[in-house]
């Protein structure tokens, strides 16, 4: 076998997979983050906790409804974004008039209160959630072992990723939605009912979020903290990315990813850190961001 | 930066370019109040606890000259009271400095850390400011929990000696150390105020209200976020140094992202901008973390409560509402 800088083949791509999937997560939420933005102008500081509640939920089908993984990952998003539509009616609806920093308090607000909940409920050891019998085990690529489940949650992660691009981009509805970023009350006087479109870009966002954390669920065991760290990381990557470019929020996510993969390879120590370092380079340099517009 | 315009944070309007002689007369008397309070606190509640709300009131007013006068809303605030925290109680444990340098090399340590990520987040504005402050805060809280020769890692720095003023006055009493925490808040308090009233803090607030505006005045906004921001890190530093003595301890929750969340809310429930708003709402927030302390793990949720609360419907926070009835800025 070959070894490229004295690594073993196995681990540099076991961590270039990983690198992948923990991208997968990046793409995902920092894109429901951007979408959010994009039309609340808020940055929705619970994102992680409904990740989490993603993980939670597809954990509650399976144990107390016995509603396996495959539909999990339909119902949970679903009851994600129905709570998200709940939130933006009953909350940031009400806030949308005054400073969107306080937008950011409210949904920090929020994040406590849910993990406060699921923690008291359930404890913060974590609970295992099975990887589903269909992608159980794995395939040998003679460089590399690829488990099913992981090269499943990649895939599965490029494939919302590519089709929330599409819609957005391609569509009817996105071209509505493109338009009311732009500019929401030109857009509202050509008769396009704005607002529900806001409730409903706010209640996707978190939809999105909620599928993250149900592909997370079985990798990493589920737990009321593990959104809370992660959603900080993510914050990195939107500076880093930019909120403007969808496409641009999805390479980031999952180049980070890799990037922290690798830094796991080659210099362990530094792997909590990178993206935030790349952060600080991105910012001496490009101080708008990679994808974004000069503020 | 221009839509966090002075109708956002109610107080705001109610702080003119000017401010009149009965306000200032006003503003005297309550920090006379404040004096007699403190004098008399010790001995009507328990000293520790005191000196804890002091600690907090003096980070929730530093963090409050960042947003309520630069209009930078920081959510990485714990790294300059952790890292000052932990720079006290490692120089006065390990090095054996007297108090008084302990906290003054904690709160330069703050300082020159404030300079170095103001620096950066200046950088960008608004909802990016926020979310740098935050991620660059991240990186203080793994630096700690990565290096325990510095920091103890999980255990944090425990027994930190309270030591001897200027080598001559011994802290270990609470009575005694009392005297000196309330000193330091006051002048911390004296030292806001006169930032806020100087030119210097009404440069600060036509930045905060109309940013290309005062740079078309020929003012280097860039250079008046960095000073405010160092300074409001300073002060952060300051009140971590001094908690660091108090408690005799310095630990990751102090660096912890959830720290740098407890001051906004402080800052929230007391009212947002206004000059005695962080200390009532410091003296809530601890306060309550105490009596609710039996409720372990649901005051995450209680503090998500109040945070709630206050944002829809108590946005001027309690000394906001004040002022607006008396119909001057607090």
């Amino acid at each position: 076998m070959f070894e490229f800088l004295g690594i073993p083949p196995q681990a540099l791509f076991g961590q270039v997979l990983l690198g992948l999937i923990n991208g997968s997560f990046y793409a995902i939420l920092s894109l429901g983050l951007a979408v959010i933005f994009g039309l609340l102008n808020i940055i929705n500081f619970s994102h992680g906790a409904q990740y989490m509640m993603g993980a939670f939920v597809a954990w509650m089908c399976l144990n107390y409804l016995g509603i396996n993984y495959w539909a999990a990952l339909l119902i949970a998003p679903l009851i994600v974004g129905f709570t998200g539509v709940a939130i933006e009616r009953l909350l940031l609806k009400r806030i949308a008039h005054v400073d969107h920093l306080y937008g950011l308090l409210l949904t920090f607000g929020l994040a406590l209160i849910i993990q406060g909940l699921f923690r008291n409920s359930y404890g913060s050891s974590g609970l295992p959630y099975q990887i589903p019998d269909e992608l159980r085990g794995g395939q040998n690529l003679g460089f590399m072992f690829l488990p099913y489940y992981r090269g499943w949650v990649v895939v599965a992660s490029l494939v919302v990723c590519l089709s929330t691009w599409f819609l957005i981009e391609k569509t009817k509805l996105g071209a509505y939605l493109r338009a009311a970023t732009e500019n929401p009350t030109l857009t509202q006087a050509f008769g396009i009912n704005v607002p529900l479109m806001v409730t409903l870009t706010y209640g996707f966002g978190v939809a999105l979020a909620g599928f993250a954390g149900v592909l997370a669920a079985p990798i990493y065991s589920v737990n009321p903290n593990m959104g809370a760290d992660l959603i900080i990381v993510v914050f990195a990557v939107v500076v880093i990315g930019g909120m403007g470019s969808i496409l641009g929020a999805i390479v980031t996510g999952f180049s980070l990813g890799l990037i922290e993969g690798l830094t796991k390879v080659f210099y362990p120590e530094a792997s909590a850190t990178v993206i935030f370092i790349i952060m600080v380079l991105v910012l001496l340099v490009r101080p708008a961001g990679l994808f974004g517009r000069a503020a | 930066m221009a839509d966090i315009a002075a109708t956002d944070v109610p107080t705001a309007a109610l702080l003119p370019g000017e401010t009149d002689k009965a306000t200032l007369r006003l503003h005297r008397a309550i920090m006379i109040g404040i004096a007699i309070a403190l004098v008399i606190a010790p001995f009507v509640a328990y000293p520790v606890f005191v000196m804890k709300v002091l600690c907090f009131a003096l980070f929730a007013l530093a963090f409050n000259l960042l947003l309520g006068y630069g209009g930078l809303l920081s959510f990485g605030h714990a790294a300059y009271f952790g890292m000052a925290s932990y720079v006290c109680a490692f120089t006065a444990k390990n090095w054996g400095l007297t108090p008084e340098l302990a906290i003054l090399l904690g709160t330069s340590v703050a300082a020159a850390l404030g300079a170095l990520i103001g620096a950066l987040a200046i950088r960008r504005q608004g909802i990016y400011f926020t979310m740098i402050t935050l991620a660059l805060a991240q990186m203080a809280f793994f630096f700690s929990l990565q290096t325990p020769r510095f920091t103890g890692g999980e255990d944090g720095i425990q027994a930190v000696p309270r030591g001897r003023l200027f080598g001559l006055i011994d802290l270990s009493d609470d009575r005694t150390l009392y005297w000196l925490v309330a000193a330091i808040f006051m002048a911390g308090l004296l030292a806001m105020y006169r930032i806020i009233h100087s030119p210097f803090g009404q440069v600060c607030k036509a930045i905060r209200d109309n940013e290309p505006r005062a740079i078309s005045l020929g003012y280097r906004a860039n250079q008046y976020k960095l000073a405010v921001f160092v300074l409001s890190a300073s002060l952060a530093g300051l009140a971590g140094s001094t908690k660091a003595i108090v408690f005799q301890l310095a630990s990751l929750t102090d660096v912890h992202w959830s720290m740098s969340g407890e001051v906004v809310l402080m800052t929230l429930v007391g009212g947002l901008g206004t000059v005695f708003g962080p200390i009532a709402g410091a003296l809530v927030i601890v306060s309550m973390q105490n009596y609710l302390a039996s409720l372990g793990a649901w005051v995450t949720v209680v503090q998500g409560v109040i945070f709630v609360i206050c944002v829809m419907t108590f946005r001027e926070g309690i000394v906001g509402v004040i002022a607006n009835r008396i119909k001057r800025p607090l």
